[in-house]
């Protein structure tokens, strides 16, 4: 039985003036532990596939099963990094990455001690007291993961969240994120318009393709790629070909 | 000499020639000052101004002294004060309650939304005698027209704040779980404040005009009465006199929420 599972999604965006259909007819299945990548170009839906997996809103047509059960909000098994990393500024580091419990009425010790372990496995040890203006786009993007990883959810959603950093930053965060969720086991979905960054870091990629979103075709990562860090697999004789391979496929699509 | 020395030399120039500047601003408004007063109570002496409307600065300030030694004036004062202070407090609250009500209920706002652009365009003042007449000649009327003058421009102000906060605040509560009563005490609240703080300024200055065109109407008692009465026995030395007092006390009053400001929105 599939952790996840979605079943002819359709969505639809319904405003005065028009309606765009964002999605159409999208099913896939992911296994428990299973890292996978939304890749597609811009305005191909990704965003809304993410909000409906989460529940922020319902899709106009389709189902979606998590662990047999369709989603419900308040159960908070799943976790949402946004595209930007919002942090609340008027609330410090400390304050940001326990709002998850604090709103959950879970403000446990032992909830608590984990929260500034995973701080300080981001290498952000004794920032807790600072603002989030005070921070870099890089730490703030590592406090957003802690915030997201702190309520233990058992799905993580991530949307391009390597996106506005620099190249060195954006790589040593793949490795981080990558190594702190095979410790955890934790199942992941990572929306991403990078196609190094899509093979570097997960096991499966699902291409997408615009107006309507679809999905175009499915990559499976060779078990190679799979056992490297996503810095070693960059440099893998294996990347390069399924890197071409890839991009063939977008080229076509355009 | 090396580069710090310089670069430090080059740094107490400058608080130097700050400092300066801005003695020389403290100079020119005690001028301003001496010239304006001295120049009153001359031309007052002189008769190149009318001496019983304009009254003069010594005039004004003998009435002062007596007054304060009498005690009428702190009784006075001290009924401005507090109808203005709480004037100022209801209609900022309630307005912010308001415009939280409107937040919770979309439909609602939607259906009032004609209704609080007509409320808002009307002149409140214009209600002073008939909330006279439903509340009696008394405090409660003129510290509720110190407050409905400034509730419906702080609800749509405030209103309009809410609504602006970044949806994405409220789509990580979300995720998280989180109530609409949650979502609008981590987000939507905290995001607002410098608004409400602004507002809060504008609300001193309403608060003021509605409480002395309330102690106008009800004439008992007040600084508004102190000057409906000087007019009317043609005392404009204690018109006057309110007037500076009015004055002195909206200026700390302002002051007061500067400093409010500048305590609650550090963090930002
Ligand atoms: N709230 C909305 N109302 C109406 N249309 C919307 C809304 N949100 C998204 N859309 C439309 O739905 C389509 C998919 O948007 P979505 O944000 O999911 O794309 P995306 O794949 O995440 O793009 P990007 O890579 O740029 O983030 C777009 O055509 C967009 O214009
Ligand atoms: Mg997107």
């Amino acid at each position: 039985m599939s952790f996840l599972k979605l079943e002819h999604i359709h969505h639809t965006y319904f405003t005065k003036t028009s309606a765009t259909t964002a999605l159409s007819d999208i099913s896939l299945e992911v296994e428990e532990g299973e890292f996978i990548s939304f890749l597609g170009p811009s305005g191909c839906g990704k965003t809304t596939l993410l909000s409906i997996i989460a529940g922020l809103f319902p899709a106009t047509e389709g189902t979606i099963l998590l662990e047999n059960r369709s989603v419900n909000k308040s159960e908070k098994k799943i976790g949402y990094m946004l595209q930007q990393d919002y942090l609340f500024p008027w609330k410090t580091i400390e304050e940001n990455i326990l709002l998850g419990l604090k709103v959950s009425g879970i403000e446990e010790a032992a909830k608590k001690k984990y929260a500034f372990t995973l701080l300080e496995k981001m290498g952000l040890k004794g920032y807790d007291k600072q603002y989030p203006k005070q921070l870099s786009g890089g730490m703030r993007q590592r406090v957003a993961l802690v915030r997201t990883l702190v309520t233990e959810p058992k799905l993580l959603m991530l949307d391009e969240p390597f996106s506005a950093l620099d190249y060195q930053t954006k790589l040593r965060l793949e490795d981080l994120v990558s190594e702190t969720l095979k410790t955890f086991g934790k199942t992941a979905i990572l929306v991403t318009h990078d196609i190094g960054e899509a093979i570097a870091m997960s096991d499966r990629i699902f291409l997408f393709s615009a107006r309507p979103g679809q999905i175009h075709k499915t990559f499976n990562v060779p078990k190679e790629l799979r056992d490297l860090s996503p810095f070693q697999s960059r440099n893998h004789e294996n990347y390069t070909q399924l890197f071409q391979e890839i991009w063939k496929e977008l080229e076509s699509l355009e | 000499m090396n580069k710090r020395q310089t670069v430090e030399l080059l740094h107490k120039d400058y608080i130097k020639q700050l400092t300066n500047q801005k003695r020389w601003v403290r100079f020119y408004q005690l001028i301003i000052f001496l010239v304006f007063f001295s120049g009153w109570e001359i031309a007052s002496k002189k008769q190149w101004i009318d001496p019983l409307i304009f009254s003069a600065p010594s005039k004004v300030w003998v009435l002062f002294i007596k007054k304060v030694q009498d005690g009428s004036l702190m009784v006075d004062l001290g009924y401005t004060l507090s109808e203005t202070v709480l004037g100022f407090i209801l209609g900022t609250l309630l307005g912010t309650i308001l415009a939280a009500i409107l937040w919770w209920s979309p439909f609602l706002s939607k259906v009032l939304d004609p209704y609080l652009v007509i409320l808002n365009a009307m002149p409140k003042v214009a209600l002073g005698p008939i909330l006279i007449v439903a509340l009696g000649p008394s405090m409660t009327s003129i510290i509720a027209m110190g407050a409905i003058i400034s509730i419906i421009i702080t609800t749509i102000v405030v209103y309009t704040a809410f609504k602006e906060v970044d949806p994405n605040y409220l789509k990580v509560l979300q995720t998280f779980g989180a109530t609409r009563s949650q979502c609008f005490k981590e987000a939507i609240l905290p995001a607002s404040f410098p608004t409400i703080i602004s507002t809060l300024k504008v609300n001193v200055g309403l608060s003021w005009v509605g409480v002395i065109v309330g102690e106008f109407l009800v004439s008992s008692k007040g600084l508004g009465y102190m000057i409906i009465y000087g007019f009317q026995v043609f005392n404009f030395t204690l018109v006057l006199l309110s007037l500076l007092v009015i004055a002195v006390f909206a200026t700390i009053m302002y002051q007061l929420v500067e400093l409010l400001e500048r305590k609650l929105i550090k963090s930002n």
